[in-house]
């Protein structure tokens, strides 16, 4: 069935969190509605669900990338063209020690910053109910429903002090 | 006593983006000057190019002059970023917030146009490429991974891929409020660098957990690169003064010197600037006048360690570099003007709680930190080439020409203006951070005072 996004916009934080409150209260799953803030407020301030997440894999296979990347470029291109000095070996380790740091830690960080976007499910171009006021200080209240109840979360929203509900 | 004043989000973004949204008058006409001298620093590389390394002051045996000196110090600049978002951030250090995003973007500004300098010096710039990549694949020639020309560049495009997308995802939650500031083509320029931010709960925890983990992984490249560059003359085996084995430690903390002194350069700047009292205040100036002294005096450390131990080997070569580089004109003069206002002037200014909290006095003494710590470098690379070695047919001083005075401004005007046009489209303060802090912040009465306070969540 299809799905309605609805927002409601509250100017005070408690109202927010009440709103959330009487989502869950009607047993709306915790995936279908979500707190809009223009700032990073306290863990729980909203009683919402607390998103867990697993970035911390992302560095660590980067870092595996970039780490054997670097071997192989760096080993690879002195066997290539192997630049023979008397009594030493053909693989100079403290250079390639060198920059297989550097291409390990490069990789692990290309691989955060992916897992960062990947993790906060961005990009998202197609955002659902927003509101500008958000930015301003504003606190979105944010449900996806199904078509035909609209009015009824509505209501659920308003109740809550809701200054504004709208529908995308 | 609080020195800000408790602001709404509304008027914390009215404040922020007054650089952004508008052009203040005087943006312009600073644009076009520097803009101006960027174009002749252009002009003045094409004549370089077209006649050669002769038009500057190099020349057997000093072959390294004012840009290995310049590329050094914008290396050393560079650390300024890292040193201050970083550290405070993983820290927890309250006063950072106004200075993370400016020194992001310094260190972004400064690793490019370190970059350059190299290329600069090159002589013939193409040729550059040959450090990097294979140049014949029908010979199957290969960049030599144990020269440090391919270590440097390995270093520096990490750190600035690394910052540049730090600086990326801290700006996302701004670039939001962007979008839902402005209209037509902005709006969808705001609309598609934001990737769509919303502001959900989940976006907020791994926008605190990106700063953290970026922080930790950005710090030991931020450690390496200047060590790296260090090893550009450490690994010098033939040259005395270079080949020493505190210089990767001894380089690190002296960019932190010259990187933090840049940060408060700039933030003096910004609040004059866009009048961002509110945000910039005493307290913060003092924070960072503190940890300047301390790192000031671990880097003079550094200083007279190296020093005493290349005396203490008694060996004829090196107390005649030292003797060169300390006692003998020109470099006896630089030496004295690079201790001054490297460490002598600015530390024992420092130490005064009325200049720490003084904007223009903090000004002043972070413009002599770095005039100092370029000395510090040219003195580093220039008498330890220049001094007569046994077997050397011809040696001589050095002395920059016109053409590396202009290639140096045209460094220092790039930059700006790098600066003044990303202010033009983005906040130099971030606003999330802005308005996180008035959240988190409160007073607290103990007793018969009220004191500023800051809460924090527990991790």
């Amino acid at each position: 069935m299809a799905k309605t996004s609805i927002l409601g916009l509250y100017e005070d934080p408690e109202d927010g969190a009440k709103a959330m409150d009487a989502l869950h209260a009607v047993g709306m799953d915790p995936n279908d509605f979500d707190v809009l803030t223009g700032t990073p407020y306290p863990e729980g301030a909203f009683g919402e669900h607390v998103p867990q997440h697993r970035l911390f894999r992302f560095p660590v296979f980067g870092a595996m990338v970039g780490f054997t990347l670097a071997i192989l470029f760096t080993a690879g291109t002195q066997l290539a063209w192997p630049i023979v000095t008397g009594g030493k070996p053909i693989l100079a380790i403290p250079a390639m020690l060198i920059i297989t740091y550097e291409l390990t830690m490069l990789s692990a960080v290309i691989m955060t910053v992916i897992g960062i976007l990947f993790e906060s499910r961005l990009p998202n171009f197609a955002p659902g109910a927003y509101d500008t006021r958000i930015t301003e200080g504003y606190v979105g209240v944010v449900v996806s429903v199904d078509e035909g109840r609209e009015s009824e979360f509505e209501e659920i929203l308003n109740t809550a002090g809701a200054m504004e509900t709208k529908r995308a | 006593m609080r020195q800000g004043r408790q602001l709404d989000e509304i008027r914390i973004n009215k404040e922020l983006l007054n650089g952004a949204l508008e052009t203040p008058a005087w943006w312009k006409w600073a644009v076009l000057i520097l803009f101006t001298i960027v174009i002749s620093g252009f002009v003045v590389f094409g004549i370089q190019t077209n006649k050669g390394l002769g038009v500057t002051g190099l020349s057997r045996p000093v072959f390294w002059g004012a840009y290995i000196t310049t590329f050094v110090f914008w290396v050393g600049i560079s650390h300024a970023g890292i040193m201050i978002s970083a550290i405070l951030r993983l820290t927890q250090a309250e006063w950072r917030r106004p200075v993370t995003r400016a020194a992001e973007l310094l260190t972004v500004f400064s690793l490019l146009t370190a970059l350059s300098f190299p290329v600069i010096h090159a002589g013939r710039p193409w040729r550059i490429i040959y450090w990097i990549f294979p140049y014949d694949f029908a010979r199957g020639l290969w960049p030599n991974v144990r020269s440090p020309l391919v270590w440097d560049p390995a270093a520096i495009g990490t750190y600035l891929t690394g910052s540049t997308l730090f600086l990326y995802v801290a700006l996302l939650p701004d670039l939001g409020v962007l979008r839902d500031r402005t209209t037509g083509w902005k709006h969808a320029m705001y609309g598609a660098l934001s990737l769509g931010w919303r502001g959900n709960p989940r976006q907020w925890r791994l926008q605190t957990v990106a700063g953290v983990l970026l922080s930790a992984l950005m710090l030991p490249i931020f450690v390496s690169v200047h060590s790296i560059v260090s090893w550009d003359f450490a690994v010098t085996p033939g040259v005395e003064g270079w080949n020493s084995t505190i210089f990767a430690p001894y380089f690190v903390i002296g960019a932190v010197h010259s990187g933090v002194s840049a940060v408060v350069t700039m933030m003096a700047l910004m609040r004059w600037l866009w009048k961002w009292d509110n945000f910039i205040r005493p307290e913060h100036f003092d924070a960072l006048a503190r940890l300047l002294i301390v790192v000031a005096v671990a880097w003079f450390g550094f200083t007279i360690v190296e020093i005493l131990f290349s005396l203490y080997t008694l060996e004829g070569p090196e107390l005649a570099f030292r003797d060169m580089q300390i006692f003998q004109w020109p470099w006896a003069g630089l030496f004295v003007v690079f201790l001054l206002t490297g460490f002598f002037i600015p530390v024992t200014m420092w130490l005064f709680k009325g200049v720490r909290n003084s904007i223009a006095l903090m000004f002043w003494t972070s413009i002599l930190v770095n005039i100092g710590m370029w000395l510090e470098r040219f003195l580093i690379v220039v008498p330890a080439l220049a001094r007569k070695q046994p077997f050397v047919y011809t040696w001589g001083s050095y002395q920059p020409s016109i053409v590396e005075f202009a290639m140096m401004a045209w460094s220092f005007a790039f930059v700006s203006m790098n600066m003044l046009l990303f202010a033009r489209f983005f906040p130099l303060i971030p606003l999330f951070e802005s308005k996180e802090a008035m959240i988190f912040t409160t007073e607290m009465k103990i007793g018969r005072t009220t004191i500023p306070a800051v809460l924090r969540e527990q991790e």
